[in-house]
């Protein structure tokens, strides 16, 4: 730990970190602007995202996440701002950008009275594909879904759904692959699956973008991008975020934790209170405080304290907490979420 | 145990998303007040003011007498002369007049003689409600135009049995069935509730299971998905009517005297237009359940203003041009012309044009809202 930087942080182009070589990168919005009526969802967006990169898309409910990748495929127009995706205009030329980038919908969004190959076979003639048989087939092949292709992909379970529909995403063979919140409500095996999958298509240089609430799936990222309100707060290889944030955090282990929780709670200097396991992970952004905080408790019998470096997990916990939903009640105070 | 607060929290509960559905609330306070103006005010069944057609063949003062008394009764509008039977077959046909009366040559004179001479009505009994009123009290308008009129050296005519008789000529439906008017009519309501209502509907179950999202995220284009969605819907009209005009024939003798061209032209271009009419719809809703009451609050006027089940004639100016914004005005004008009045393609050129400026202004303004659903 170096030294402290507020959590609002404005950081380099990370382009500059070194990863991207001076490669295009595959993204490039400068203040994305999007107001619905009164309501700005997005307010002075500015990412850069590298060649094979798998960028992370974090922030509450409502945040703007959904908007912006909509903004960047040319779903939505801004209504201030510009960039370019995979080199085309955002504005101008949303239709060759269509033609090239592979977007997953939040909720399944194929038709679920179709069958698997007729879905497929629909988003295939989509886009104009050539050998649609063959890469239909090759597709199903890919997904495992051959012996149930006849099936209606309304009877596929949640996890299922999600393959199939990445599976469809990827039929024109995109260099981007917009996901938005892909795996939301899908069970932890069927998560751990999508994601293997997702390194896979990035090792062959696809370019992911994918707005996730977990925080295990965050740290797969090679950068994130948090969003609240619809700023953009920070943006980082998913590495150095921890040094960023310039969270401390200890961790305490044995036994009573509760009643320890329960005492720590509401400190000065203890921010957050966070339990990973059997453990307890007590964190703050001021040293002095926070130190002072837990001093009459280092000593207690049957614990034992140990300074660590803060995990993405924690930095995230902290991040989330300072930001409440955004659609609730202006006035409410961060933490306050319901 | 039947609890009252487990009861009051449900009651309240819907009133809350009853208000909250702004189009089903609007629906239900719109529909009762649209019906009570449409029966209130533009229904007449018993329609004056129709437009009428002489035929000169004679002139005098008891033909003045005559058409003077038929003017002052209010049923009868004069809308000129025509020279001979085709011109006043043809204005028939085209719907331009409902009734043409003839006064045949040398009526004048023969009515001096004392022959009792005929005066000729021709009617268009296609729509046997909308002629029946102005029919029924002819001979009375006409008896006491007679008696006031003639003094003179013609008192005496005026006394006793009438000079002439009226023989009333029912055109295109003799017996007055109301089926042979009603039936072809039908089809235009039909079509007009299927069609608009599927398209509808299909169009917002995209958006309603969220499929909509994938589809413009491809780079297919509005006018795609456009025509795309609705040619599917038109081979169910063509089912529809194939099986209405079978049955129609089998069941109530409806004839299909017209050219079979004429009526395919306009029933395509009538389907299309329908289909536009579900599409604008559906870009303006977000259930199908509000694309079913969106569809019906646009059928009732079609029923009432069409002249389906109303004379149109009898209508006031105002729902007359209500009336005429309506595809199924024009539709239901083009399968009675063409079923019962033997029309071609040169008799329906009017209704096709005026369905072609509706679908013209229906097209374009659902391809702006399309559009305007993407952001």
């Amino acid at each position: 730990m170096t030294e402290q930087k507020p959590a609002v942080t404005e950081e380099k182009p990370i382009a500059d970190e070194g990863h991207a070589q001076g490669a295009e990168p595959v993204i490039r919005v400068e203040g994305l602007t999007k107001s619905f009526g009164d309501k700005t969802v997005v307010d002075g967006f500015d990412m850069s995202v590298p060649r094979g990169a798998i960028y992370g898309f974090l922030g509450p409910n409502g945040s703007g996440k959904t908007t912006t990748i909509r903004m960047m495929c040319g779903l939505l127009t801004p209504n201030g701002g510009s960039g370019t995706c995979l080199g085309f205009d955002i504005v101008k030329q949303s239709r060759q950008i269509k033609e090239r980038v592979g977007y997953m919908t939040q909720r399944f969004s194929l038709y679920e009275d179709l069958t698997i190959r007729e879905n497929l076979d629909f988003m295939a003639r989509m886009y104009r594909l050539d050998k649609r048989r063959q890469r239909v087939d090759a597709a199903l092949e890919d997904l495992g879904l051959k012996d149930r292709s006849h099936q209606l992909a309304g009877q596929l379970s949640g996890g299922w759904k999600q393959r199939l529909a990445l599976g469809a995403a990827m039929l024109h063979e995109p260099d981007l692959l917009l996901l938005d919140e892909p795996t939301a409500g899908v069970d932890p095996k069927a998560r751990r699956d999508f994601w293997d999958e997702i390194h896979r298509l990035s090792d062959r240089g696809v370019t992911v973008l994918v707005s996730t609430h977990y925080m295990d799936e965050a740290v797969q990222c090679d950068y994130i991008a948090y969003i609240a309100y619809g700023k953009k707060l920070i943006d980082a290889p998913a590495a150095k975020i921890p040094e960023q944030v310039g969270l401390i955090t200890y961790r305490v282990e044995g036994d009573h934790l509760v009643e320890l929780s329960r005492e720590l709670d509401g400190k000065p200097g203890v921010e957050q209170i966070a339990r990973f396991g059997s453990a307890l992970h007590i964190s703050g952004m001021d040293e002095t405080e926070l130190e002072a905080a837990i001093a009459p408790y280092r000593n207690r019998e049957g614990v034992t304290w140990q300074r660590q470096r803060a995990g993405l997990e924690e930095v995230f916990i902290h991040l989330m907490a300072q930001s409440f939903d955004n659609f609730a009640a202006p006035g409410a105070k961060p933490g306050e979420s319901p | 145990m039947i609890s009252l607060s487990r009861f009051l929290a449900v009651l309240t509960k819907e009133f809350i998303q009853m208000r909250r559905d702004r189009l089903t609330f609007a629906m239900m306070i719109g529909i009762p007040i649209m019906q009570l103006i449409l029966f209130g005010y533009a229904i007449n069944t018993n329609p004056r003011h129709l437009p009428t057609l002489v035929m000169m063949g004679d002139a005098g003062p008891v033909s003045r007498a005559v058409l003077s008394g038929m003017k002052n009764s209010s049923y009868f509008d004069f809308l000129g002369t025509v020279s001979g039977p085709e011109e006043a077959d043809q204005a028939l046909r085209s719907g331009e007049a409902l009734f043409v009366i003839s006064i045949p040559a040398g009526f004048e004179r023969r009515v001096v003689r004392g022959d009792r001479p005929d005066l000729l009505l021709t009617a268009d009994a296609s729509d046997p409600t909308a002629a029946g009123g102005a029919v029924g009290a002819l001979n009375a308008i006409v008896s006491q135009a007679v008696g006031e009129t003639l003094t003179g050296p013609l008192a005496g005519l005026a006394q006793g049995p009438p000079p002439f008789s009226i023989t009333v000529h029912r055109a295109f439906n003799p017996a007055g069935e109301t089926a042979t008017n009603i039936v072809p009519g039908l089809l235009a309501i039909i079509l007009s509730m299927t069609m608009v209502m599927i398209t509808a509907v299909a169009i917002v179950k995209e958006t309603e299971r969220g499929t909509m999202e994938t589809l413009i995220s491809t780079p297919v284009r509005p006018l795609e998905v456009m025509v795309g969605k609705i040619l599917p819907y038109v081979l169910v009209g063509y089912v529809q009517t194939g099986v209405f005009l079978f049955a129609a024939r089998l069941l109530f003798d409806v004839p299909f005297d017209g050219a079979v061209m004429a009526f395919f032209w306009g029933f395509n271009l009538f389907v299309i237009v329908n289909l536009a009419l579900g599409f604008l719809i559906s870009t303006a809703v977000r259930s199908q359940m509000q694309a079913m009451q969106l569809s019906f609050f646009t059928l009732l006027p079609s029923i009432l203003l069409s002249g389906f089940m109303f004379p149109f004639s009898g209508m006031p100016g105002w729902a007359q041009a209500v009336g005429t914004a309506l595809p199924a005005t024009h539709f239901l004008r083009i399968t009675r012309k063409v079923m019962l009045k033997g029309a071609g393609m040169g008799d329906i050129g009017g209704e096709m044009l005026a369905l072609g400026i509706i679908l013209a202004v229906i097209t374009f303004i659902a391809l702006m809202r399309y559009r305007q659903t993407l952001d």
